[in-house]
């Protein structure tokens, strides 16, 4: 046979030709209406000459508040794309039966749940975890702005670049066909050749910057900035998650960054990490990115834990029970997830002992996090529980995921895990703590802050259809995968021969479309919302309408850019039910000039050619990556010139700002 | 815990008088945290290597490949860079610009040094035949020094990029921190250094 | 194969199985089993009775591996559901106690702190974990798959006889089986005697892939270049599905096979068979074979190179290709020298290559390196590496300290295998 030879490049476009672009129907007529509506919709923004606006406002902006609204945005479109592929699955598992082969070819389907994973938890569930701890932290802690605002807006951009080059997949050339993690062999590039683990790669890569260095950022601001007297056993729950999270990224995502290197030199240089042949191997691959993988599912979940604090505290009207010990679980947890990974593949033969260790630091973690639960049980336990929808969520959370925690602990028992591990069961098991925990956890987010981010509440009947449709939804589509897995049903299969499997897999399609109507509901409530955003009903003239307890209730709603005219002082615990208690809601004073970032382009600028070099080196453009390579250290230099980054808003602006905001609360009462 | 907070008088809820966050005032722990987040990338590569130093698939193993007396050499190069950027640091500490300057290209001068013969010893490897693809411990071993190597490139463009910066702008605070910032990267990676000399060449060869 | 439960039996626990219907393969035989207590509380809960129509292989498995790992799966759901069920009744009561609109409830605003409550949230899912803990370590290292089986069932010790041999090489994309004792293989169909211990050797040629047969034992990885083992028994007669549980590309899904557990005399018949009809498997034939393919039909082989399978982990079916064996062992003496530089050959050999021709851009061309074994020198090698360790069985009696009594099997599952296993706590420790 042939010596292996590479596909033909040319010197201008690499590996891009007519073939990069995938003829299959459904791409093919996706590609043409996102042309389309992005057509229409430059169109639109040129028409209304909103450039500018969203240049000079929005991507040039350093202010947090900007920064997590516009990470929120990044995760809810990623959000879509991430449920189209998952309701194409479920299509496809439900009608592959009895010698069918379905609607999908292996190819395009092996490139469906590979994008699934890769864009549910990098691009959706990070960008909202991000976007949260980005919003809210600096308020809750009383700051002006994070640590590194400059470093802020750059790291949103990376995430931005990296979600295009994965999403460039979809329409030029193709993406990975390996499973969300890559594995190698697999993913060498003598078994996947083409473009689509080089594109996971390098959409990875740009994101996993932006990640890291946002979270370094988040780590310093909440040591750093914390409004005086805020020692941190003083710290809201939320931003004590959210540090522990930041930790977790800061000491998790330089592994995988690492690793995808490796990978990316196998791929590119010929070396042996993790091939078969000349002492690689692929085992340490699987070991070192579930080094990043588990501390990375405390990333998602540990601030929502803190949201759920601060909803079922709010909402209870009462104290959070047991701040403390609060505290110490999450500690405990930040630090255990450390010592899990290999509870990830059992069943590579690590040996009894090695595996039972493993299985039983799993099983510890349990411990903080029940606590936890305890925690929120009992702080509704003699409190006033307002029904609103951050606190159903919070109640829907609590019992889908004592049930997702379950089945967890359950497959951290080696012998169960080795029946149970690759199956629908174990699919079932993650989405239920996912779903249940991050996704429900963001909805009572989005919910209890929305009225501080826009200053109007989200309407309450669409909020109330979106979440019976996902709670039901999210029943009817995962209780059958438990079923199948006990079956003994595979992940990732794409055609079946048991014809008595298929009436799970029509049941669980039928749960997908109802969770899809809830995604529906949940942008008609935001539709609507918006509509009536002047309704007195909508209308927060106060900056607190729920009675919050945390100092981001004490500004207003939306906050001005410089957050607080004057810093708060803390005493306590819940610092804002303090003051209010105090009467010390809004001082009287001589107003001040504050200190503020100025906005910069260069974020935009730095992350946007970093794309492009990923995208060249994905087609082997080779001219381009050294240019792009060589702008993005010219560019970074030239910023660096630039010592003229604050400036001072005008006591008389600030003046102006409260006084309309004195207005409006005379007003409001 | 349980007991109420003693309610305060509203003035003391809130500071009316200017706030002063001293100007970068977080760079110091931002850069520590993220060299730390550095030190976690090498943590991975020194993991590699332990893992496949052995896997020589039956090619030339570290005794047969590694020049003692000239890493000897490399590993004095960057540790005289570090003393030199230390007697940089002093002379700024004394506000002695023209000193800085000059301890800092002395700095540069040893950094492309070692620079220069870590390229020879690559190209030497390579020509011989043991480039990176040949074994598992080759690609371990081009990977973990190499990436070191690209520390040191990185660490030497932004010290030209402020030795100008230094000399249009003087010795301000800005500078100053930035200054100090560098020197952290650059004992960081004289740190790592030792580690990789002790771990690689040392034991590879005894 | 298609089981029919009766349904529950309200007063003597756990559903009562009928045998599973006598299949195309042949006859089965009648098995009942005693569920542990525990086991048998699960099983009553309502959430398995409404899935009893289904055929839930995990939980009704018919080889004694799968069996306890399965009980083991509904101890912990119970030890589990102990706290559970409490709490999601807690959220639910709390709820609707402390409604805003139930002004009669107490209301408590500064109430945050309770040291007894304290205690009980942490120490109550602490020692649940205990009893956990300690179940798994004892059960991992009871139904750890490297180690021989101490039992064949519940009844039934392990004759004093070598295991059943079965080697498997998960190819792009089917299983290759062999038969080393009978010197026959198979592809994408698996034949064992039932009741038999089996022992699999595992490996893969090109990607990483899972071994499973739900009903026999859980699953293990098969790693090209490495050799891992599982142990299983089937109890029962009949065809079982067997399946690749791990992604391994393109053809993945189509990588199924029929797993027939036989009695003997059929068992036999079908290696007769098996040498009546079929080619040869050997070098030149397996890298043929080797080459992807999807939904491969079932076929066999009379007859299969004896060197094959150590050569398929090895990774050196090739010509000349140096086995990871030697290479290992020129790699202990500290390589080759500078020499080894050029012992290499170029790779002309394309199972690589599966949709697309490629090498890395920057990189050498695929290169393999050359053997300095001469063939008789890798038989002996081959034969060294065979040398198999005695087969180590737990003993069964329990074990006594001086001054205490016999224990009774008051814990059900739990508790004499505790106790055998602290006396040998690492029996078999796999090798990789």
């Amino acid at each position: 046979m042939a010596i292996p030879t590479n596909v033909e490049t040319t010197f201008l476009l690499g590996r891009l030709n007519w073939d990069a672009i995938p003829k299959e129907p459904i791409v093919a007529v996706t590609f043409v209406a996102v042309v389309l509506g992005g057509a229409a919709m430059l169109a639109l923004l040129t028409k209304y000459k909103l450039w500018g606006y969203l240049w000079n406002e929005w991507f040039t902006s350093v202010d947090h508040k900007k920064i997590g609204i516009m990470y929120m945005i990044l995760g809810l479109i990623m959000f879509v794309r991430g449920f189209a592929d998952a309701i194409m699955m479920r299509l496809q598992q439900a009608i592959a039966f009895n010698g069918s082969e379905g609607y999908l070819n292996a190819h395009h389907y092996d490139q469906i749940f590979t994008a699934h994973g890769v864009i549910m938890i990098f691009f959706v569930a990070m960008p909202f975890v991000t976007g949260l701890m980005n919003y809210i932290v600096p308020l809750q802690i009383g700051a002006r702005d994070v640590s590194f605002p400059f470093l802020n807006n750059f790291s949103f951009w990376m995430t931005v670049g990296g979600a295009v080059i994965v999403m460039a997949s979809l329409f030029v050339g193709e993406f990975a066909q390996t499973g969300w993690l890559a594995f190698p062999p697999l993913s060498g590039i003598a078994y996947s050749p083409w473009v689509g683990v080089d594109y996971y790669i390098w959409g990875l890569q740009v994101a996993g910057v932006g990640t890291t260095l946002s979270g370094i950022n988040l780590m310093v601001t909440i040591l750093k900035m914390r409004a005086p007297g805020m020692t941190m056993m003083k710290m809201p729950v939320f931003t004590w998650t959210s540090f522990c999270t930041n930790i977790l990224i800061v000491a998790s995502f330089p592994v995988l960054t690492m690793t995808l290197i490796l990978l990316t030199l196998d791929r590119y240089l010929g070396t042996n990490f993790f091939t078969n042949d000349l002492g690689g191997s692929p085992m340490m691959y699987i070991n070192l990115i579930w080094i990043w993988g588990h501390p990375e599912v405390y990333i998602l979940i540990l601030p929502l834990f803190g949201v759920f604090s601060e909803v079922t505290s709010t909402f209870s009207g009462k104290r959070l029970f047991g701040y403390t010990s609060m505290v110490y679980a999450t500690v405990c947890i930040t630090v255990l997830s450390y010592l899990v990974w290999l509870h990830h593949f059992f069943t590579m033969g690590s040996g009894a002992s090695v595996n039972s260790f493993f299985g039983i630091t799993t099983m510890i973690i349990s411990i903080p996090t029940g606590a936890k639960l305890f925690n929120w049980l009992f702080t509704m336990y003699h409190g006033r529980v307002r029904l609103e929808l951050p606190m159903m969520w919070t109640i829907a959370f609590m019992l889908t995921f004592t049930i997702g925690g379950m089945t967890g602990v359950l497959l951290a028992v080696p012998p169960a895990d080795f029946v149970l591990h690759n199956s629908l069961f174990l699919i079932a098991h993650f989405h239920n703590v996912i779903i249940g925990g991050v996704l429900f956890g963001l909805f009572a987010a989005i919910n209890f802050w929305w009225p501080k981010a826009f200053g109007f509440k989200l309407n309450q009947f669409w909020g109330k259809v979106s979440f019976w449709c996902w709670v039901v939804g999210f029943w009817v589509a995962f209780m059958p995968l438990y079923i199948l897995g006990l079956m003994g049903v595979t992940r990732r299969m794409r055609v079946f021969d048991d014809p008595d499997l298929q009436i799970w897999f029509i049941v669980a399609a039928f749960g997908a479309v109802l969770i899809a109507a809830g995604i529906g509901a949940m942008f008609v409530q935001f539709g609507v919302s918006i509509w009536k955003r002047n309704d007195p009903a909508y209308r927060d003239v106060t900056g607190d309408p729920w009675n919050g307890r945390t100092l981001e209730w004490a500004t207003s709603s939306p906050p001005p850019s410089y957050n607080f005219a004057f810093t708060p002082v803390i005493h306590g615990l819940d610092a804002w039910a303090e003051m209010k208690e105090a009467g010390a809601s809004r001082p009287k004073a001589d107003y001040i000039p504050i200190h503020m970032p100025r906005y910069t382009g260069s974020g935009v600028i730095i992350a946007g050619l970093c794309t492009v070099f990923g995208m060249a080196m994905i087609w082997y453009i080779w001219w381009l990556a050294v240019v792009s390579f060589l702008a993005v250290v010219g560019y970074s230099i030239y910023h660096t010139f630039n010592y003229d980054r604050d400036y001072y808003v005008p006591a008389d602006e600030v003046r102006e700002v409260e006084i309309a905001r004195d207005r409006q609360l005379a007003k409001g009462v | 815990m349980s007991t109420i907070t003693q309610l305060k008088a509203p003035a003391d809820y809130w500071e009316t008088e200017p706030h002063h966050h001293p100007e970068g005032a977080s760079t110091n722990i931002g850069f520590w945290v993220y060299l730390m987040s550095d030190c976690l990338m090498f943590a991975v590569l020194f993991a590699t290597y332990g893992v496949l130093h052995g896997n020589l698939a039956a090619g030339p193993g570290p005794k047969d490949l590694f020049d003692l007396e000239l890493v000897a050499i490399n590993t004095a190069m960057l540790l005289f860079s570090s003393i030199t950027y230390g007697f940089a640091m002093l002379r700024m500490a004394r506000g002695d610009q023209a000193g800085t300057l000059k301890w800092l290209a002395i700095t540069l001068f040893f950094g492309l040094c070692f620079l220069a013969i870590e390229l020879y010893e690559f190209a030497h490897l390579i020509h011989e035949g043991a480039g990176p693809q040949r074994s598992a411990f080759l690609s371990a071993f081009f990977t973990l020094v190499g990436t070191h190597g690209l520390h040191v490139t990185f660490g030497s463009i932004w010290l030209v990029t402020l030795m100008v910066q230094v000399k249009k702008f003087g010795l301000t605070s800005a500078n100053q921190r930035r200054l100090m910032c560098l020197s952290l990267f650059w004992h960081f990676l004289d740190l790592i250094w030792i580690g990789v000399f002790t771990v690689v060449y040392l034991l590879g060869v005894i | 194969m298609s089981y029919v439960c009766r349904g529950p039996d309200p007063l003597g626990g756990g559903p009562i199985y009928t045998p599973p219907h006598a299949t195309s393969s042949g006859e089965v035989t009648a098995h009942m089993r005693i569920l542990p207590r525990l086991a048998r509380f699960i099983a009553l809960a309502p959430a398995f009775l409404a899935l009893s129509a289904c055929k839930l292989e995990v939980l009704k498995p018919s080889g004694d591996i799968a069996e306890r790992q399965k009980d083991l799966l509904l101890a912990s759901t119970g030890l589990m559901l102990l706290i559970i069920i409490p709490v999601m009744a807690m959220v639910v009561w709390f709820t609707w106690r402390y409604r805003a609109s139930n002004k009669a409830a107490t209301y408590k605003p500064d109430w945050d702190h309770s040291t007894k409550f304290e205690l009980v949230i942490w120490a109550a899912p602490l020692l649940i974990i205990i009893c956990l803990g300690a179940l798994t370590w004892v059960g991992t290292h009871l139904l750890d798959p490297y180690r021989p089986l101490d039992r064949l069932s519940a009844t039934e010790s392990v004759p004093d006889e070598d295991p059943f041999r079965v080697e498997v090489v998960a190819l792009d994309w089917k299983w290759l089986f062999i038969y080393p004792e009978q010197g026959v293989a198979s592809v994408n169909e698996l034949a064992v005697p039932v009741n038999r211990e089996i022992e699999f050797s595992l490996t893969s040629s090109s990607v990483m892939n899972a071994f499973y047969i739900p009903a026999m034992a859980g699953m293990i990885y098969a790693m090209p270049g490495m050799e891992t083992k599982l142990h299983g028994v089937f109890n029962n007669g009949g065809e079982y599905q067997g399946l690749a549980s791990h992604y391994s590309g393109h053809g993945f899904s189509g990588m199924r096979f029929k797993a027939h557990a036989l009695e003997p005399a059929a068992f036999d018949e079908w290696v007769d068979e098996a040498r009546a009809n079929g080619g040869m498997l050997d070098r030149p034939k397996y890298l043929e074979l080797e080459a992807p393919s999807e939904n491969v039909k079932p076929m066999t082989f009379a007859e299969v190179d004896p060197e094959l399978f150590d050569r398929a982990v090895n990774m050196c079916v090739e010509q000349n290709k140096m086995c990871m064996a030697e290479m290992m062992a020129l790699d202990d003496q500290g390589g080759t020298g500078l020499a080894g530089t050029i012992n290499m050959a170029q790779l002309t050999y394309d199972k690589n290559i599966r949709r697309g021709l490629a090498r890395p851009v920057f990189g050498q061309e695929p290169f393999m390196v050359t053997s300095f074994c001469t063939p008789a020198d890798s038989v002996k090698m081959f034969a060294d590496l065979r040398q198999s360790q005695p087969v180590v069985r737990v003993d069964q009696t329990p074990m006594r300290g001086i001054a205490l009594p016999r224990p009774e099997n008051r814990l059900g599952i739990g508790m004499p295998r505790l106790i055998q296993d602290a006396r040998h706590p690492t029996a078999v420790e796999p090798q990789l």
